[in-house]
């Protein structure tokens, strides 16, 4: 039996305590080192750099960046860690994880769970599908992710000046740069609908970024409003179809 | 107060579709046209006779009334309830003096405005009869009512709440028993309080101690995420208080307000009396991940509730968001009680 390095992820301190006890408890039984500690998905992430880890035991409710968003990034890189969802009292994810057949454990957890949860992570180790995750998900991700050369890039989305779909990818654009995405347009757009707002078929923009409308004077008679961005150099078509809508907002804005 | 008046249970416009209502109003109308035909009548038997004939008038004109009332109820549920028992009464003339019309024409009656006007008078009086009747049942029935609603509407304690103070003492046990036990004692104390007869009202120090307690197995879980500032000054201590009014709110502060922020936040408290108010001030800092909509607002709306059942218009209940100088936001609930000690 080879040793399972288990990361445990929770925002607060008693719990993680209790989860360190018992994972030495049943050590005997599933042999297994604690690989790191973190206070929230943010640094869950940022701590999977450092090492291999086979199983993070995660927290559902936590700031910066809870449990159902830390698997959904996690669901993007290969080989991600088996995810054992542990939740105090959440109704409607404990639903969801019974439906789809997600490890779970209840808090105070049992020695017991805890080492049949972990056996079962041996046998075998299904990643987590990310649109079973994006439905039990309540509220919008804080951050999108990327997979590049490897390594997990993630994308907070304040950062988000717009996001444009070509062909077959979505692009983030920051101020600095742009990053390819594994989504859909669609999707983002009813996940982010308080943040984004659509100009065309192919781009929403983030809301606080618009700047400002410009006629642009084409040769052909076509003319077309072009809206101006802040942090970046290039202007986005407002396609007739969106105008009526975007125009209402920038009144909005300006009134 | 909006919410008590929304309160269905204190609408005397009763639900023309239950069958006890219908059963109700027939045995009632019916009683009356017996009345009626007492009065008439000059010995038994003929009272008899003239109920008899009077079932040909008053038996088609209840069945059409409820049929139509039973159809119409969801709309009349949804006006004001004085236009809806306008609109009950208006229909039973209405239809009286129809019916009078339709006799006239089938030439059992001669008709006449006389006798429509009178029909139409007739048909007005027994549903507003009948309707009066039902408001002072319904009135009847209210305190029971009231009560059983102060009961129901004093806040539970969050299950998220109960289960990780739980693993938070779990976690105590081995490493630091004494404060294990003297979280167990806070929590049983705890439950203790919410499990009581919660139509008495209580010293505002025995909820004072009750929220300490509460902050206490908070600060367990979250640690030095978690600062709270009291500021009690002149308050009289044996004022009495609807229980639970102060926990659920500091709950809702530090679920909302703690617990989704990253950095450690404070929760400020505030006791103050400026004549025959008293004023509490709760203040936590919000979130940015959850909007002003974030928060669940049943708390807030039981407490508002319970405070117009206890003290009608003289308690007062009042949210908002601030931002402050330094840019972060802050939530804050403003609350003032009659204070009045019976002392002075």
């Amino acid at each position: 039996m080879t040793t399972l390095s288990v990361m445990i992820v929770d925002d607060e301190a008693p719990a993680r305590t209790r989860l360190r006890d018992l994972l030495a408890d049943v050590s005997a039984e599933v042999p297994n080192v604690v690989a790191g500690e973190a206070v929230n998905g943010l640094l869950a992430l940022a701590a999977m750099e450092t090492g291999a880890v086979d199983v993070m035991l995660v927290d559902i409710r936590m700031p910066k960046m809870d449990g159902i968003e830390l698997a959904r990034h996690l669901a993007q890189i290969e080989k991600p860690p088996a995810i054992i969802f542990v939740t105090a009292y959440d109704g409607y994810a404990v639903e969801a994880f019974e439906l789809n057949a997600i490890d779970y454990l209840v808090k105070p957890v049992r020695a017991q769970r805890l080492a049949a949860a972990l056996l079962k992570v041996r046998l075998n180790r299904p990643a987590l599908a990310s649109p079973v995750l994006a439905k039990i998900q309540q509220g919008a991700r804080t951050h999108l992710s990327c997979h590049e050369r490897g390594r997990l890039l993630l994308i907070p989305v304040p950062e988000i000046i717009y996001l444009k779909a070509d062909l077959k990818y979505v692009t983030a654009r920051t101020a600095s740069r742009e990053y390819l995405l594994d989504e859909s347009l669609t999707h983002l757009e009813e996940e982010f609908s308080e943040r984004f707002i659509r100009l065309h078929r192919s781009a929403l923009v983030a809301k606080e970024a618009i700047t400002g409308f410009e006629k642009n004077a084409a040769e052909d008679a076509e003319t077309q409003w072009q809206a101006m961005l802040r942090g970046v150099p290039e202007r986005l078509p407002v396609s007739r179809r969106q105008w009526p809508l975007v125009k209402s907002y920038a009144k909005q804005l300006s009134g | 107060m909006p919410s008590i008046k929304q309160n269905p249970a204190g609408q005397p416009l009763p639900d023309f579709r239950n069958f006890g209502v219908m059963l109700r109003i027939l045995l009632g109308v019916n009683l009356l046209a017996f009345a009626a035909a007492l009065i008439q009548s000059a010995g038994i038997l003929d009272c008899v006779q003239r109920y008899v004939d009077m079932a040909a008038w008053v038996q088609p004109l209840l069945l059409f009334n409820l049929s139509l009332l039973a159809l119409l109820s969801k709309l009349l549920k949804r006006l004001p309830w004085w236009w809806a028992q306008t609109l009950v009464v208006l229909l039973a003339a209405l239809s009286s003096a129809l019916l009078l019309d339709f006799w006239r024409f089938m030439v059992i009656d001669d008709g006449g405005w006389q006798r429509i006007l009178r029909a139409a008078l007739l048909g007005g009086l027994v549903a507003g009869a009948m309707l009066f009747y039902f408001a002072l049942r319904a009135r009847a029935f209210s305190p029971a009512l009231s009560e059983a609603r102060l009961q129901a509407l004093t806040a539970r304690i969050r299950p998220h709440f109960l289960f990780n103070s739980l693993n938070a003492v779990l976690s105590l046990i081995r490493a630091e028993p004494r404060r294990a036990e003297t979280a167990l004692e806070e929590l049983a104390d705890l439950f203790r309080a919410l499990m009581r007869d919660h139509r008495d009202l209580l010293p505002l120090a025995d909820e004072i101690a009750l929220c300490r307690q509460y902050l206490n197995l908070e600060k367990l879980r979250l640690g030095e995420r978690l600062n709270i500032e009291w500021e009690i000054a002149d308050v009289p201590a044996d004022l009495k208080i609807p229980p639970l009014m102060l926990q659920p709110l500091l709950e809702n502060a530090v679920y909302h307000g703690i617990e989704p922020s990253g950095e450690a936040g404070t929760v400020r408290i505030r006791f103050a009396r400026s004549g025959d108010e008293l004023h509490i001030d709760l203040a936590n800092p919000c979130s940015p991940r959850e909007g002003a909509q974030g928060g669940n607002h049943m708390a807030l709306g039981n407490i508002r509730e319970r405070l117009a059942l206890y003290y009608d218009l003289e308690a007062r209940l009042e949210t908002k968001e601030v931002v402050l100088d330094n840019g972060l936001r802050e939530y804050r609930v403003h609350i003032v009680l009659p204070c009045r000690s019976e002392v002075l």
